[in-house]
């Protein structure tokens, strides 16, 4: 679906190394499932698996956006704020009597702005990501509790309807709206990254920042653009976020994009820029979801296991991209 | 081939730096269907006028013509769209993408928005075909060699119906291989009427490939020759800019017998030492007592060797051994606790530390030799730095004066202080002269003789050949990254034996003695 199209066609035989994270993240989540599966007998159910894109649609949404920030060897720590903030600004403007599409298209025009604005603060005043980003975190977490210190629930009927369609075949398996949206954002941005000029600018500038600069690409357009997209994608997933838990929380989603970072990097996206696919940041996503699955299955295990995997995990697959050298700096 | 008029004219092209007069009145022609070669040392202004050009840098003065009308680009990209494409040492591409792509990104085919791979493909494989390459083009670029990424960044060059191909030191990297296929290459181009530009340093390969040759020397033009005028020894001479009978005019001084000197084993002997990129495998060894000199244009591994030497780079083959004994340099650390010194050639970016004063200078390397918890006590330091400062003359005579105040020629001689309280066995010094004034070079030769007289071993770099022949027992000559020859500073061997050397690269028998 996603891989690069300069990449198929008749090479399947070689498997580019490049290839290399994201198979081992496919075999990863294929021996988990099989775990699972072997394990408990509920597990074969594909209801499981619908849960696993229903609990984490949003985490998939935010982290299609981080891929996009990755890729040109960035990263965005504001994304967990952005989507409490959105979630919370839309539960505070839905309290207040607005109607539900005023709503939406205001809360989704905050991140991207968000987004945007570190973006040209990255670009124009070279300042590193990380602390932009950070900076960013801090400002849109404090924007959450300035709108409430409480939890404020929606009852809004679009809400509330988009919250509990079930969307299922008739043997009662299903998923919600949510999912659909979340599979609608992968497939435009598995398109726009490998078919657009930004896209390859993207991949461009992680590849090599200078050179992209002297072949006379868009260096500053493209990482303002990134960052754009993660604030929007960002968005999305609080609207989605909102949805899922029908109320604004000031304190929801912290440490989130910690949770998405580790996805989009299990997912064989390097850290440094330049190499990964929206592909594997669905399979890292999932691999998420599934040790979140098991972990409950289990019912004895303490939900902390799911973090201390998570660790392992990421250093696991860090290390395999050092391994695999697919690093070229 | 070469058309009677010329596609690129510049005309009285001057340009300054703060302090730098980077290029003066100077004059430079392409005609189409030839290739011209831009020859200089290092710091000739060649890149400076290559930028000059593509719009890097402003021009001062003058005017630059392209097919008869008068152009300033404001960066190579506007150079590239107007046809003038260059090629950068460093390969600029990226790493990550296929071959195809690297040629066309920012330019790609679409249709509604949408990138045309299949196009892509075939329009790279089209051109790759013109330039005789056959490759994947779907493989990163990643996975090819120097000399083939070189080559997709031509093509990328060439496929904006560049006129003029820039190709500023292409074939640093690349092995002699490589070079032919480049070659074959430019040639093809040539003939198809594309102008070259083609920077390099390397002078075998300006005879295998150029038709003419412009020679800038100090950011002034020298001449512009046909290749068949000026034969290469007319060149070295016109690059470096001395006549050979000022260089005649050596000081002849009474030096230990280079037999006696080498009698014993030498304190360093390496075999076969070498860096991939930076120098070839070269075999030398360095006595006790014995002045080598290295001779060699700028860029030929002068500094590459005195750096390998010390451990400042890592050589990647090659063995040493100090004193008899095998051993590995693998930084300056272990240099140095061999008893070997280094006073590097950029005296202001790896020497000399300005803010800190002549005596904090002086023994800084001591102190790191005996490991920063052991301080030197404060009355040893004062007495070795006095001792120093009297022995070579520093002036100010001010151990506590900032560094940064000092002339040139003082830090430099700061610099060996720092090195000789260390009482090193053998003393590397890359270009100690340069950039200071007369009597300042008159005192550090003389010291380095005393040196070497009281048994120091000393590893002498410079580009002055003069001061090489004066100080040297033994000669080596580098050429294009490579020891070329060692010659024995006798009776026989005078500077014009010595630029023959550096300019044909022959003597080679002499270098396995």
């Amino acid at each position: 679906m996603t891989s690069l199209p300069i990449s198929t066609g008749p090479r399947w035989a070689k498997l580019p190394r490049r290839h290399m994270p994201v198979l081992a993240t496919l075999a990863l989540l294929l021996v988990m499932y099989g775990i699972g599966v072997s394990q408990y007998r509920a597990f074969s159910n594909i209801q499981v698996v619908f849960n696993v894109f229903i609990d984490n649609g949003f985490l998939l949404v935010i982290a299609v956006g981080m891929t996009f920030v990755i890729l040109t060897g960035g990263i965005d720590l504001s994304v967990g704020s952005v989507a409490a903030m959105t979630a919370m600004v839309s539960a505070w403007l839905l309290q207040s009597g607005l109607p539900a599409l005023p709503v939406l298209v205001i809360a989704l025009l905050i991140g991207p702005t968000l987004g945007f604005l570190m973006g040209c603060a990255i670009h124009f005043f070279d300042i590193q990501p990380f602390i932009v980003t950070l900076a960013g975190m801090f400002f849109a977490r404090g924007m959450c509790t300035f709108i409430s210190n409480a939890s404020i629930p929606i009852t809004d009927g679009f809400w509330t309807t988009m919250s509990q369609y079930r969307i299922g075949d008739p043997r009662g398996n299903f998923v919600s709206i949510s999912v659909l949206v979340a599979f609608a954002v992968v497939l435009v941005a598995a398109y726009v990254l490998a078919y657009t000029r930004l896209g390859r600018n993207v991949y461009a500038i992680g590849g090599n920042p200078q050179s992209a600069l002297l072949m006379g690409l868009p260096l500053g357009r493209t990482r303002i653009a990134v960052y754009t997209i993660s604030g929007l994608c960002a968005a999305i997933g609080g609207i989605l976020l909102s949805f899922y838990t029908l109320s604004g929380a000031p304190l929801i989603a912290i440490g989130m994009e910690l949770d998405v970072i580790a996805a989009v990097v299990i997912g064989g996206t390097v850290l440094t820029g330049g190499s990964g696919y929206i592909f594997g940041t669905v399979l890292g996503v999932l691999v998420l979801g599934v040790i979140q699955t098991l972990i409950t299955f289990d019912g004895s295990l303490n939900s902390w296991w799911t973090k201390i995997v998570i660790g392992g995990l990421l250093f696991a697959f860090i290390l395999l991209q050092r391994l695999i050298g697919i690093r070229y700096k | 081939m070469t058309d009677s008029r010329p596609v690129l004219t510049m005309t009285g092209i001057s340009k300054s730096f703060p302090g730098v007069r980077a290029l003066h009145n100077v004059d430079f022609q392409l005609f189409p269907g030839e290739v011209h070669a831009l020859m200089g040392e290092n710091g000739a202004g060649k890149s400076t006028l290559i930028k000059v050009l593509t719009g890097v840098y402003g021009i001062d003065e003058g005017s630059v013509t392209l097919d008869g009308e008068q152009v300033a680009f404001n960066g190579p990209m506007q150079a590239a769209a107007a046809g003038v494409s260059t090629v950068y040492q460093e390969v600029n591409l990226c790493p990550n993408l296929s071959v195809a792509e690297n040629i066309f990104i920012g330019r790609e085919p679409r249709r509604f928005g949408a990138v045309r791979w299949g196009e892509v493909r075939r329009r790279a494989r089209q051109l790759l075909a013109r330039l005789d390459l056959d490759i994947d083009v779907t493989a990163p670029v990643a996975s090819f060699s120097l000399a083939v990424q070189q080559m997709v960044a031509i093509a990328r060059a060439i496929d904006v119906q560049a006129r003029v191909l820039i190709l500023d030191e292409p074939t640093s990297s690349l092995d002699a291989g490589e070079v032919a296929q480049l070659f074959r290459i430019m040639r093809q181009l040539r003939d198809e009427g594309i102008a070259i530009l083609f920077v390099t340093h390397f002078l075998d390969q300006v005879y295998g490939i150029a038709d003419r040759i412009t020679v800038l020397r100090n950011g002034a033009l020298v001449g512009e020759y046909p290749i068949a005028e000026l034969p290469q020894l007319a060149l070295v001479e016109k690059m470096i800019g001395k006549e050979l009978d000022v260089l005649e005019r050596i000081e002849e001084q009474p030096r230990p017998e280079l037999a006696v000197l080498e009698g014993g084993t030498p304190f360093v002997q390496v075999s076969q030492l070498g860096r991939k990129g930076a120098v070839a495998p070269f075999t030398l060894a360095i006595h006790a007592g014995e002045v080598v000199g290295l001779a060699g244009l700028l860029g030929s591994g002068r500094t590459e060797v005195a750096r390998l030497l010390f451990g400042a780079d890592r050589a990647d083959r090659g063995e040493v051994e100090v004193n008899g004994a095998r051993t590995g340099l693998r930084n300056p650390v272990q240099a140095i606790d061999q008893g070997i010194g280094f006073c590097s050639e950029n005296r202001r970016a790896e020497g000399i530390i300005a803010d800190l004063s002549v005596r904090e200078n002086m023994i800084l390397a001591m102190q790191a030799a005996r490991g920063w918890l052991r301080p030197i006590p404060r009355r040893r330091q004062d007495e070795l730095v006095d001792r120093y400062i009297k022995a070579l003359s520093i002036r100010p005579a001010n151990p506590e004066m900032p560094v940064r105040n000092l002339s040139g020629g003082n830090q430099q001689k700061v610099l060996l202080a720092r090195w000789l309280i260390t009482e090193p066995r053998l003393l590397i010094l890359d270009e100690p002269t340069r950039g200071i004034d007369i009597g300042a070079k008159a005192e550090i030769q003389k010291l380095v003789v005393q040196l070497s007289d009281g048994g120091m071993a000393v590893l002498f770099i410079s580009a002055e050949l003069e001061e090489v022949l004066r100080l040297s027992h033994k000669i080596a000559v580098m050429r294009d990254r490579e020891l070329v020859a060692q010659l024995d500073n006798d009776d026989t061997v005078d500077a014009d034996r010595v630029m023959q050397t550096i300019a044909s690269g022959t003597e080679r028998e002499e270098a396995s003695r």
